[in-house]
């Protein structure tokens, strides 16, 4: 039946940092038991759902509903280790394992359903061998990708805990889904953004055009719109493997201690990244081979919900590290691509004036080590404040202004425009004659003329800005400011001034509430 | 063309091939080459304008170190704005610089001159924020990727914060010396424009040189003032040059 050549089955342990805690005994068995991160608890042992305690709530909350709650520190090795039996356990049923993180695999449904009889069979015995280890509440998804499978998964009834999505219905399922399972994939703060544009589901999502989701979000929207089409690319077999993108690193000497192993593959990392998005491509499944210095060698497929920045290759490294298998130092490791996508919009062709390739390369590479928002260019829209006219693109994004540049706005500054636009506003100080202070009144005027000034009104100035008070040379204003306000504070009215110091430099004041701060300098 | 005697045609073949072995081994280097200069500010820079391979220095103004930037982003070259928050994009597409093709990387993080030499050769121009003092090592490593790679490098310190010393051998360095900004009275009017005075320090020249331009003008442009000077003074930095038309 099975004509989908990415059909995927996916095993995943409910809570699995609890279970992996308990099982290499950093937590007794019996009593509720949590494991928090950053102060929030990530996962929960059966008796603590039955006390009531939520994934996501903060510790002093978890503890409040059930006090006799155990707190355990999440711990991703202690993760890797404990699931290393798993891995071993699927394996010897089915070929060809991909880890999605500890607790979550996925391997190949062609090779298993054929070996074992059938999807729903080939289910069956994943859930036996793995509950042969004790492990409780194990569940199997299978469908058309990776994507829509860990989801049947993580859908799947508890009885018999198996979801088989039938072939070619993965968008069907998914688009019953609400659209945070699109997370993963996004920029944090998008399916937020998703739900208040009245996006409740992944088939809402699905539903848009594709050309307007590339234009809003990007790549990564890119990216999301396609799984949540059910056009997961990645195949849980992985593909041809592509060997010359690969890096090899020859540790010499050997080296013993994981965190030695990942300081050392660093560079290799970034390289390996920046390799592939000179290709444009990206890398969403990767096999890592680690060799000691007696022979012994631990191969792992790692499959990606995204695809792989350099942190997330040595997350995988040093999990697979800590999973064991080792006897001696490591002497060598190897970082294979198995699976690559093209990367960002570029590669969408969907706007002309493909960019210097030389260009591309040195940006996409500066992208590896400071992240993808930390490079781009800026268009200019509308708005009347500086920072509001003024988007920043990341790199591979589709250049979009946030407010459109027409019609004019009014009451916007007339050029010249400052040199220098504050993405957020500092503290500033204002002062009348005899130091009165300078405040906007309800009708919008100042209650006396500015006499002095200062921009530093902070504990942290900006660097070569002007110390302290100084005489003003020349003022306008007010510019009525009735925009949105930046913060959720709101100061009632406010305005906008420029002042020019007897030092020879200009400014852009805003007051309001009583208070002044600097948006721009003109120098 | 006539034809070499055989031991000469022998010996530049033996220079020639000597060359290349050095350019294999350190890199070649490609011929410095002239860039589109703003008016105003391309007499007062050595050789007539901005060249590849040399780096000039831009204390305390960012309109300046934009401005520096303006001419060769106009003709069509790739640029860069490195490490300078808040970078005035509008007022910079004033002045002529191509926003589409320039690339901003607000936060270059803790290497900053890495960043830059990431960048060199792809972009024609980078203009570099620098909160720190360059160690001369550093500077002279990227000084020679510069030439390698045919590409200018703008840095911009503030004003105080290392003073001249932020780079340590410069092509040139330049400096605002004084603004007069127009248009802003006594609670009335706004902001049309300024007139700075900019010095230049070529680094093989004795004194420096001065010169009065608007940075920028009531379009947003950058141009030579062709008005009669106000009352000019020939004091350094710290005096203030300022009178309010208005």
């Amino acid at each position: 039946m099975s004509r989908s050549p990415n059909r995927t089955i996916v095993l995943w342990c409910p809570d699995w940092p609890v279970t992996a805690a308990v099982r290499v005994a950093d937590c007794p068995a019996g009593p509720p038991a949590a494991v928090v991160e950053r102060g929030r608890v990530v996962a929960l042992s059966p008796a603590a759902h039955a006390a009531g305690v939520l994934a996501g709530l903060r510790v002093r909350e978890a503890q409040a509903r059930c006090p006799e709650l155990v707190v355990v520190p999440a711990d991703q090795r202690r993760d890797a280790r404990a699931f290393e039996p798993v891995l071993r356990a699927v394996e010897a049923v089915a070929p060809g394992v991909q880890v999605l993180r500890p607790g979550t695999c996925a391997v190949p449904a062609r090779g298993a359903s054929s070996y074992l009889g059938g999807e729903a069979a080939a289910a069956a015995v994943l859930l036996d061998v793995v509950e042969g280890l004790g492990i409780e509440g194990v569940r199997v998804g299978i469908a058309d990708g990776p994507f829509s499978a860990e989801h049947a998964a993580r859908t799947a009834p508890a009885v018999p805990g198996t979801r088989v999505v039938p072939v070619g219905g993965d968008r069907a399922f998914l688009a019953d889904l609400p659209v945070e399972v699109l997370a993963p994939v996004l920029e944090p703060d998008a399916p937020d953004l998703l739900r208040r544009m009245g996006l409740r589901t992944a088939g809402a999502f699905a539903a848009l055009e594709l050309t307007d989701v590339l234009a809003r979000f990007g790549a990564d929207g890119g990216r999301a719109h396609r799984l949540a089409r059910g056009e997961d690319q990645r195949a849980a077999a992985g593909r041809a493997p592509l060997p010359e993108l690969g890096r090899t690193v020859d540790l010499d000497p050997p080296l013993d201690r994981a965190e030695q192993v990942v300081a050392t593959l660093g560079p290799t990392a970034e390289d390996f990244v920046a390799g592939l998005t000179g290709q444009v491509l990206v890398c969403t499944g990767l096999r890592v081979e680690i060799e000691d210095d007696r022979d012994g060698l631990v191969v792992r497929r790692w499959l990606h919900p995204r695809f792989f920045t350099a942190a997330d290759v040595l997350d995988r490294v040093q999990w697979q590290l800590a999973a064991g298998g080792l006897t001696g130092p490591v002497a060598r490791v190897d970082l294979v691509p198995e699976d690559v996508e093209p990367q960002g919009a570029h590669a969408e062709g969907l706007w002309g004036g493909a960019p210097h390739e030389q260009v591309h390369q040195a940006l996409t590479r500066v992208q590896s080590r400071l992240g993808h928002r930390a490079v781009g260019t800026t268009v200019i829209g509308g708005g009347r404040g500086p920072a509001d006219r003024m988007t920043f693109v990341p790199w591979g994004d589709r250049p979009v202004p946030a407010r459109p540049g027409e019609p004019p706005w009014p009451g916007q500054l007339p050029p010249p425009l400052p040199a220098t636009v504050l993405p957020r506003p500092g503290p500033a100080g204002v002062l009348g004659p005899g130091g009165s202070p300078a405040v906007l009144s309800d009708r919008g005027v100042l209650s006396v003329p500015p006499v002095r000034f200062r921009v530093d009104d902070d504990a942290r100035p900006v660097a070569g800005w002007p110390v302290g008070w100084q005489p003003v040379q020349a003022w306008a204003g007010p510019w009525p400011v009735d925009e949105r306000w930046w913060t959720d504070d709101a100061p009632g009215q406010l305005a906008r001034f420029q002042v020019v110091g007897v030092d020879g430099s200009a400014w852009l004041l805003l007051v309001g509430g009583g208070r002044w701060w600097v948006e721009a300098s003109y120098d | 063309m006539t034809a070499l005697p055989p031991d000469l045609a022998e010996r530049l073949a033996a220079a020639r091939s000597a060359v290349a072995a050095v350019d294999s081994r350190f890199g070649s280097t490609t011929p410095r080459r002239p860039l589109e200069t703003v008016p105003g500010l391309a007499p007062l820079l050595p050789g007539g304008a901005l060249h590849t391979g040399a780096v000039y220095s831009v204390l305390g103004s960012v309109a300046l170190a934009t401005a520096l930037l303006a001419g060769p982003s106009a003709a069509g070259e790739w640029c860069g704005v490195v490490g300078v928050p808040g970078f005035g994009a509008e007022a910079a597409a004033g002045m002529g610089v191509d926003l589409a093709r320039t690339v901003l990387v607000p936060d270059p993080g803790t290497d900053p001159v890495g960043i830059v030499d990431a960048l060199v050769g792809a972009l024609t121009v980078v203009l570099v924020g620098l909160p720190r003092r360059v160690a001369p090592g550093e500077a002279s490593r990227l000084t020679a990727r510069l030439r390698q790679r045919g590409a200018a490098l703008v840095v911009h310190a503030p004003h105080g914060a290392h003073g001249a010393s932020a780079w340590p051998q410069t092509e040139a360095q330049l400096t605002v010396t004084g603004s007069e900004w127009r248009g802003l009275g006594e609670g009335h009017g706004h902001l049309t424009g300024r007139i700075a005075a900019v010095a230049v320090q070529g680094r093989r020249a004795g004194r420096a040189q001065h010169t009065r331009m608007w940075l920028p003008d009531a379009e947003g442009r950058v141009r030579p003032a062709l008005e009669p000077a106000a009352p000019q003074t020939s004091t350094p930095s710290t005096t203030p040059l300022t009178r309010v038309a208005g």
